[in-house]
């Protein structure tokens, strides 16, 4: 039952939903600002599931899989609030996890984006088929680097697979303070920026190209749910690299402020970025990642190696 | 592996007018464009040679919501030729200032476009900020932000009172500097180098071949501007340059229009002390009809030459009424610019000739899907809809 509760409630579906919305409010209020404009209402998140969920009908496309085409979105939210749940646990210090998790985080991590692939491919769209290489090309290029970027992380937290050792490790001073963690850490937000498919990496949605690409066939309530998978990966990534650079979310007092403030910057450095680049192609993307941010990140493998 | 058509069209977030390019993708990369038009037709030639002089202008304004002063401009240029009317030094500068302001609207809101096409919101959003001050300039010297209704035959309906002219260089200066802003923002940043330079090249032999106009033809290294080869307005008495790049990608076509909107602040402001030596109330000379004759009008709008052609009886309207945009000869560039490249280099260099469809498009046509030949005309078109308000009509009676 105690399982049950965190998949659904705390800290899983429920909050992270909740709190991705509120980020997703930030990020479109930043934006805002940041293009002289007013910004959304607080609510407009939560306005947005509910008009896509209740209101709006689900038409579903003709030819293609009918059944991968509506499991996909599913799949995917799943895969989200999963992997929140494996990251918050003992990030919020309620649970230690096992040994490994860090593992299984990668895994689920890339399953919203594999699901995407899925159901673009099943809607037996052409736009949509075209989102989906893009999506694919998009993860065989940053998760080597995100996968190298972890594999520093694990050697500087004394070789120890577990997010609680990597947090316990920084109780002496965060990751991101020394060299080699600030080239982490631009690598895990250029990582994150992929897998959010934030501008410069929406390549696979692309509404200027190819009409929001994977998800052009998707409406009403199957779109609902792809919007909570992405409010969800919104909190989720922040969060992650908060437990393994920044020393995890302290939930206890007044250090909920500190956490606040690590999850709220970190968005708000992802919004940055994606207001001010033009979207790149996507074998532009790939050579950023696999030569230039591979390059990066064993650069920074190799201080670590030195203790820097 | 087989090609798949991707349409862009025919309703699309790239552009918001209704247009379809249709492209023949291998995978990426694009191996052909077909480009079908005619979702826009409005019959504004036929409807021409129904209204007055004085009525045309207000339709031909309408041709084009943001040339809306190329195409006024063309046509007076035409009807003044036919009626060899010549006009005050006060009028000829008014109508460049707002010739010139509209160029300076209309190249802000291609940056801004150009940076959503590429994904870069905030471009968008800058520079479409910094349009509204050249709107609000439109609003005090016209009464109205688009769609000016300013000129008439033998000059201008509305004087620039020398009052205003303060204020004008004020709002002036405000966009030379946020010009300014643009132009770093646009010509410093990598990741836009990246994207835009050489993409979507189109050589200087292909311009010639297609005849393509304006920016489109002066960033492949083409010399041409109709202002200059052809003067008319104030441009004769005014200090400017053409502003020609030579390599032909989207890049260039974005410096020229960048550097032109400098161009165009500056025409203005020479317009302006201009203004000063003439005595206010000259903005026109009264006409009283035009002659029997065949005239010819070009303006260069923002996207190129718009070219206006009438045959008049010494009636009251045209009795024939041509009408050439300069998108008409610019877009098919992108069987050169577009053919050959990945999708997201065709999308952006479809829109660098800055296309305007409601320009373009002012005839329609049907064709057996089969054969492929044409089988209604524009006269049955017409029937086949006045036959179908008829049965609308009826069955609301009844």
């Amino acid at each position: 039952m105690k399982e049950l509760f965190y998949f659904l409630v705390y800290p899983g579906l429920a909050f992270a939903a909740t709190v991705g919305g509120i980020l997703s409010w930030f990020d479109r209020k930043v934006t805002a600002w940041v293009q002289f404009r007013k910004g959304p209402p607080f609510l407009q998140p939560l306005f947005d599931f509910l008009k896509l969920l209740l209101v709006k009908e689900t038409i579903v496309p003709a030819k293609g899989s009918v059944y991968t085409f509506l499991l996909a979105p599913i799949l995917s939210l799943f895969g989200a609030s999963i992997s929140a749940v494996l990251v918050l646990l003992p990030a919020f210090g309620i649970n230690a996890g096992f040994s490994g998790d860090i593992i299984v985080i990668f895994y689920l991590m890339n399953i919203p984006p594999i699901a995407y692939i899925l159901g673009a491919m099943a809607s037996a769209n052409p736009l949509a088929s075209v989102g989906a290489s893009r999506e694919i090309k998009l993860i065989i290029s940053y998760e080597l680097t995100f996968i190298l970027a972890l594999g520093a992380i694990i050697y500087k937290a004394g070789m120890s697979l577990s997010l609680a050792d990597i947090i316990a490790a920084q109780s002496g001073g965060v990751f991101a303070g020394s060299v080699s963690g600030i080239l982490l850490l631009i690598a895990l937000l250029f990582c994150a920026q992929a897998k959010l498919g934030l501008v410069p990496f929406d390549i696979a949605e692309a509404e200027t190209e190819i009409n929001h690409g994977s998800f052009i066939e998707y409406s009403g309530a199957p779109l609902a749910l792809i919007y909570l998978t992405k409010y969800i990966m919104l909190f989720t990534l922040p969060a992650f690299i908060a437990v393994v650079l920044f020393g995890g979310l302290s939930v206890e007092g007044p250090q909920i402020i500190y956490s606040v403030l690590k999850v709220f910057g970190l968005v708000l450095l992802v919004t940055l970025i994606r207001n001010t680049n033009p979207r790149l192609k996507i074998k532009q993307a790939m050579r950023f990642f696999l030569l230039w941010m591979n390059l990066f990140v064993i650069i920074a493998f190799v201080l670590t190696l030195f203790g820097l | 592996m087989e090609e798949k058509i991707i349409n862009i069209g025919p309703y699309h977030p790239l552009q918001e007018e209704p247009e379809l390019f249709k492209l023949y993708c291998d995978g990426e990369i694009v191996k052909n464009i077909d480009w079908v038009t005619g979702y826009n037709h409005r019959g504004i030639e036929r409807i021409s040679e129904s209204k007055t002089f004085d009525e045309v202008f207000f339709l031909v304004e309408r041709v084009c919501g943001i040339c809306s002063t190329s195409h006024p401009f063309a046509f007076a240029n035409c009807i003044e030729e036919i009626g060899r009317i010549e006009l005050p030094d006060r009028a000829k500068y008014i109508r460049s200032i707002i010739g010139e302001l509209e160029r300076i609207h209309s190249h802000l809101l291609w940056v801004g476009l150009a940076g959503h096409f590429l994904g870069y919101n905030t471009v968008f959003m800058w520079a479409w900020k910094y349009r509204e001050p050249v709107l609000d300039l439109f609003e005090m010297i016209t009464g109205n932000r688009n769609s000016y209704a300013m000129f008439r035959i033998g000059g201008n309906r509305r004087d620039i009172e020398n009052d205003k002219i303060p204020r004008m260089r004020k709002v002036l200066d405000m966009i030379k500097r946020k010009t300014d802003l643009i132009k770093g923002a646009i010509m410093d940043d990598p990741v836009i180098h990246a994207r835009t330079k050489g993409v979507g090249v189109i050589p200087k032999e292909a311009i010639i071949d297609y005849g393509a106009l304006g920016p489109t033809a002066r960033a492949s290294g083409v010399d041409i501007d109709v202002r200059r080869d052809d003067p008319y307005a104030a441009y004769p008495l005014v200090d400017w340059k053409v502003i020609v790049e030579e390599e032909g990608d989207v890049f260039a076509k974005a410096k020229v229009r960048i550097l032109e909107m400098y161009e165009s602040i500056s025409i203005i402001e020479q317009c302006l002390e201009g203004l000063k030596k003439e005595p206010e109330g000259t903005h026109y000379v009264p006409v009283k009809n035009i002659p029997a004759g065949v005239g010819m009008g070009h303006a260069e709008a923002p996207r190129g030459e718009v070219f206006h052609f009438a045959i008049t009886d010494g009636s009251k309207s045209p009795i024939r009424h041509k009408i050439r945009a300069p998108s008409y000869q610019n877009i098919p560039t992108f069987k050169v610019s577009g053919v050959g490249q990945t999708i997201s280099d065709t999308t952006i260099a479809l829109a660098a000739v800055d296309p305007c469809y409601c320009c373009t498009e002012r005839m329609g046509f049907a064709y057996d899907y089969k054969t492929g030949r044409k089988t209604l005309n524009g006269k049955d078109l017409i029937e086949l809809s006045q036959r179908k308000t008829d049965e609308i009509r009826n069955k609301l009676n009844k």
